[in-house]
C-alpha cells in the first residue's frame, strides 16, 4: 500500500510540476487566458510563426528558383544568339561564293578575304565536311567549261588545306555552266556564275 | 555538158547482200571516167536531179500516193547531201509513171531540155506487208543507165529502201558511202533535264536514251555504230557510261576520282579516251575497252580536253591551256610530239577530225559567241564556216566528211543544225521542245 501511495505521489507531483511549468511558460506571454484553453491557442500561434517562417522559406525558395530561371533564360538567349551566330555563320559559309575571272581559276585577293571567313568557319566547326562547287559562266563552251570549273574547285580545296583544313573534309565537284544562279547574258550575271560554291554535307 | 567531169578514184561496188541487181552494172572504166559531183566545190554547183513520180506498178494494191510519197523522198534525200539541185516537177515534159521507166521508154531530150543531167526512175510495188522499189539513175546526156536495183522490205521500209538507194547513188557519184544509213546523237532538255537522245541523219525519228533526270552530256559514238559513251551527273558526279544501242541501260562505267568527261573512241579500236582530273589535272588519258587507264596521253599542267582522233588513230587533236588560253593542239601518239594548231582567235575549242581525215572542224569564241570554222590538220586552209547568226558549236562530222552537225542559236534557243563541209546549206536539223545541243554523228554504216 505504501509503495502504491509513493507511485501516486509521485504521478500527482510529476502532473503538478508539469502544471506549473506549463502555467509559468504560458504566464509570460498571456496571464490572463485560461490555461485549459491558451494551448491550443499557443499551438496556434506555434504554427502561425512556422507559416511565417514557412513563408519566408518559400519566399526565399520561390526567389532563388526564379534567379535559376532567369540564369536559365540568359543562357537560353546566350545559346539563340550563339546558335544564330552559328547560323548566320554557317548561312555565310555556305551563301557567300568565291568569284573568278573569265577563263581563269586562280585566286584573286577578294578571294582571299572570302576564304579566311570559310577557314574560321571550318575551324569551328571541326566535324564538318564540305563539297565545293566549281562553276562557269555561259561563255565558252561545256566541254572547257566542265574542266574550268573543276580547277576553280580545286583551287580553293588546295588554299584551304594549304591553311591547314585536312583535305579528307574537302571534295570537288564541277558543274562547267551547267547551274548558273544568274541566267542572264551579261557581264553582271556572267560574274556572279563564274564562283565555287560552298555545300555543308554533314 | 555543164558540169565539170572529172576522173574519180572509185572503189569497186560493193556487194549488197540481200538486193538483186537486175540491171547491167556501169562498166568499171566507163564510170570511172565521170565525176557527176564537182569535187572541188560540190556544194556551190549543184548537180541537177529530176525525180520524177514512182509508176505504180500493181495499182490494184498500192495507193498512188505511195508513188508520189517515194518520190518526194527522193528527192528530200538527195536534197539533203548538198550535192544535188532537185528540179521542180512542174517543169518537166513527160511522166515517166505513164510512160515507162526503162532507159527505152524515156526521151531523154525531154530532161537535157530542163536541165537534168541525171534522171531518176522508179517503180513501186506495194501490198499490205510486202514493198518492192526498183530504182534507175540516168545520165540524160550520154543516155547510160548508171546503175539500177530492186529493193524488197517490209511496207514500212520505204523510207530504209529510199535511203538504201540514195546512198548507193552517192557512193557511186563520190567513191563516198554517205551519210543516209547514219543517226545523229545530242543533248536536249525537252523533258526538262539534259538527256542524250538519237535521230535518224536527217531529223527524223528522235528517240530518248537516257532517262536519268540528271545531267547528261558529251555524246561520242562506238566506232562499231553500237554504242553511244556520255558524261552523266546521275550519281551526283560527272562520270562516263556506255551505253549499247540494244541494251536497256548503260552496263559500263568510268568512273575515276574528279571529272570524267569527253569520251571518244579510237577509231576501228574498241579503245577509248577521255578527260579525266584524278591527279588532280585535266589530262587526257587512252583506256581499255574496260575502261582501265592504258596511258596518260597528254602531260601539261594546265586543262588538257576534247581528244578527237585522225581516221588512223595515230594522232590526237585536243583542246590546252599550256599557253594560256584554250587552243587546239596535235598530238601524235607514237613519239608524244605535240604542236601547236591553232593560232588565230582566244578561244578555240571542240575539235572534231573528219572521218576522211583532211580537216579539224572547231569552235572559235569572240566575245561571249562561237562560230565553226575548218582548219587543214597540217594548220593551213583556215576557213570559218557561220558567221553572224548566234553562237555555233559543237561541230560534228558526217561519217563520210561532207557534212558538219552543229548547235546554232541564231533563232533564240539553241538547235541541232546541219551544213555541207563548204559551209552552204545551213538549215535546222531537229524540232524539238526544249533546247538542244551537242550533236555528235554516227558512223555511217547499218547498225543494230
Amino acid at each position: 500500500m505504501k509503495k502504491g501511495n509513493l507511485y501516486v505521489n509521485i504521478f500527482v507531483m510529476t502532473l503538478m510540476l508539469c502544471f506549473l511549468v506549463t502555467v509559468s511558460a504560458c504566464s509570460k506571454k498571456k496571464p490572463a487566458v485560461d490555461p485549459m484553453e491558451t494551448y491550443p491557442s499557443e499551438s496556434a500561434m506555434t504554427g502561425a510563426d512556422a507559416e511565417a517562417e514557412a513563408e519566408a522559406a518559400a519566399q526565399a525558395l520561390a526567389e532563388e528558383e526564379l534567379q535559376a530561371e532567369r540564369e536559365t533564360e540568359a543562357a537560353r538567349q546566350a545559346a539563340r544568339e550563339a546558335a544564330l551566330k552559328q547560323e548566320e555563320a554557317r548561312s555565310a559559309f555556305v551563301n557567300e561564293d568565291i568569284y573568278f575571272n573569265f577563263d581563269d581559276a586562280s585566286l584573286s585577293a577578294d578571294a582571299r578575304m572570302v576564304l579566311k571567313d570559310k577557314i574560321d568557319w571550318l575551324r569551328n566547326n571541326p566535324n564538318a565536311t564540305v563539297l565545293i562547287e566549281g562553276h562557269c559562266d555561259e561563255r565558252g563552251t561545256s566541254e572547257y567549261n566542265i574542266a574550268l570549273g573543276q580547277r576553280r574547285a580545286e583551287s580553293v580545296k588546295m588554299y584551304l588545306v594549304n591553311a591547314g583544313i585536312s583535305p579528307s573534309r574537302l571534295s570537288t565537284i564541277s558543274y562547267g555552266e551547267e547551274r548558273p544562279v544568274d541566267f542572264a547574258s551579261n557581264e553582271s550575271a556572267w560574274a556572279k556564275n563564274r564562283r565555287a560554291h560552298f555545300k555543308i554535307q554533314n | 555538158m555543164t558540169f565539170i567531169r572529172m576522173t574519180f578514184i572509185r572503189r569497186f561496188f560493193l556487194l549488197w547482200t540481200g538486193l538483186v541487181v537486175f540491171a547491167g552494172l556501169y562498166p568499171f572504166q566507163a564510170a570511172a571516167e565521170y565525176d557527176y559531183i564537182n569535187i572541188s566545190d560540190p556544194f556551190l554547183n549543184k548537180t541537177p536531179v529530176a525525180a520524177p513520180v514512182f509508176k505504180n506498178m500493181a495499182p490494184e494494191t498500192t495507193a498512188p500516193a505511195l508513188a508520189v510519197e517515194a518520190a518526194d523522198l527522193v528527192q528530200q534525200s538527195l536534197e539533203f547531201t548538198g550535192y544535188f539541185q532537185m528540179i521542180d516537177r512542174a517543169a518537166f515534159l513527160e511522166e515517166p509513171s505513164a510512160k515507162g521507166i526503162t532507159g527505152q521508154a524515156i526521151n531523154f531530150d525531154n530532161w537535157t531540155d530542163i536541165g537534168a543531167e541525171l534522171l531518176i526512175t522508179g517503180g513501186i510495188t506495194a501490198t499490205e506487208d510486202f514493198l518492192q522499189i526498183e530504182c534507175r539513175l540516168f545520165d540524160t546526156f550520154s543516155k547510160d543507165m548508171l546503175f539500177g536495183k530492186r529493193y524488197k522490205g517490209r511496207s514500212d521500209d520505204l523510207r530504209k529502201i529510199v535511203h538504201r538507194f540514195c546512198s548507193e547513188m552517192v557512193y557511186r557519184l563520190t567513191g563516198k558511202r554517205g551519210i543516209f544509213e547514219s543517226d545523229i546523237a545530242f543533248v536536249s532538255t525537252a523533258t526538262g533535264t539534259k538527256e542524250i537522245f538519237t535521230c535518224a541523219f536527217d531529223g527524223q525519228d528522235v528517240k530518248q536514251l537516257t532517262q536519268a533526270g540528271s545531267l547528261a552530256l558529251f555524246p561520242a559514238w562506238s566506232p562499231d555504230g553500237m554504242a553511244v559513251a556520255y558524261t552523266s551527273y546521275q550519281n551526283d558526279r560527272p562520270e562516263i557510261f556506255i551505253r549499247r544501242l540494244d541494251q536497256p541501260r548503260a552496263e559500263a562505267k568510268i568512273s575515276y576520282k574528279g571529272i570524267n568527261i569527253t569520251p571518244v573512241w579510237v577509231p576501228g579500236t574498241d579503245r577509248m579516251a577521255a578527260t579525266l582530273s584524278f591527279e588532280g589535272d585535266e589530262e587526257i588519258y587512252l583506256l581499255t575497252h574496260a575502261g582501265k587507264i592504258d596511258k596518260r596521253l597528254t602531260k601539261n599542267w594546265g586543262i588538257d580536253v576534247s581528244p578527237t582522233f585522225s581516221p588512223d588513230g595515230k594522232k590526237m587533236a585536243f583542246v590546252s591551256k599550256r599557253f594560256g588560253s584554250p587552243q587546239i593542239f596535235i598530238c601524235v601518239l607514237e613519239t608524244g610530239s605535240v604542236r601547236r594548231l591553232t593560232y588565230a582567235g582566244k578561244y578555240n575549242t571542240q575539235p572534231d577530225w573528219s572521218p576522211a581525215g583532211d580537216w579539224i572542224a572547231f569552235s572559235s569564241m569572240e566575245n561571249g559567241r562561237a562560230d565553226i570554222f575548218v582548219i587543214r590538220p597540217d594548220g593551213e586552209g583556215l576557213k570559218q564556216l557561220t558567221i553572224d547568226s548566234g553562237s555555233n558549236e559543237s561541230p560534228s562530222w558526217s561519217p563520210d566528211g561532207s557534212m558538219i552537225a552543229f548547235s546554232s542559236t541564231r533563232t533564240g534557243t539553241s538547235r541541232i543544225y546541219v551544213m555541207t563541209a563548204s559551209g552552204t546549206d545551213q538549215r535546222i536539223l531537229v524540232r524539238a521542245d526544249g533546247a538542244q545541243t551537242d550533236p555528235a554523228w554516227s558512223p555511217g554504216f547499218k547498225k543494230y
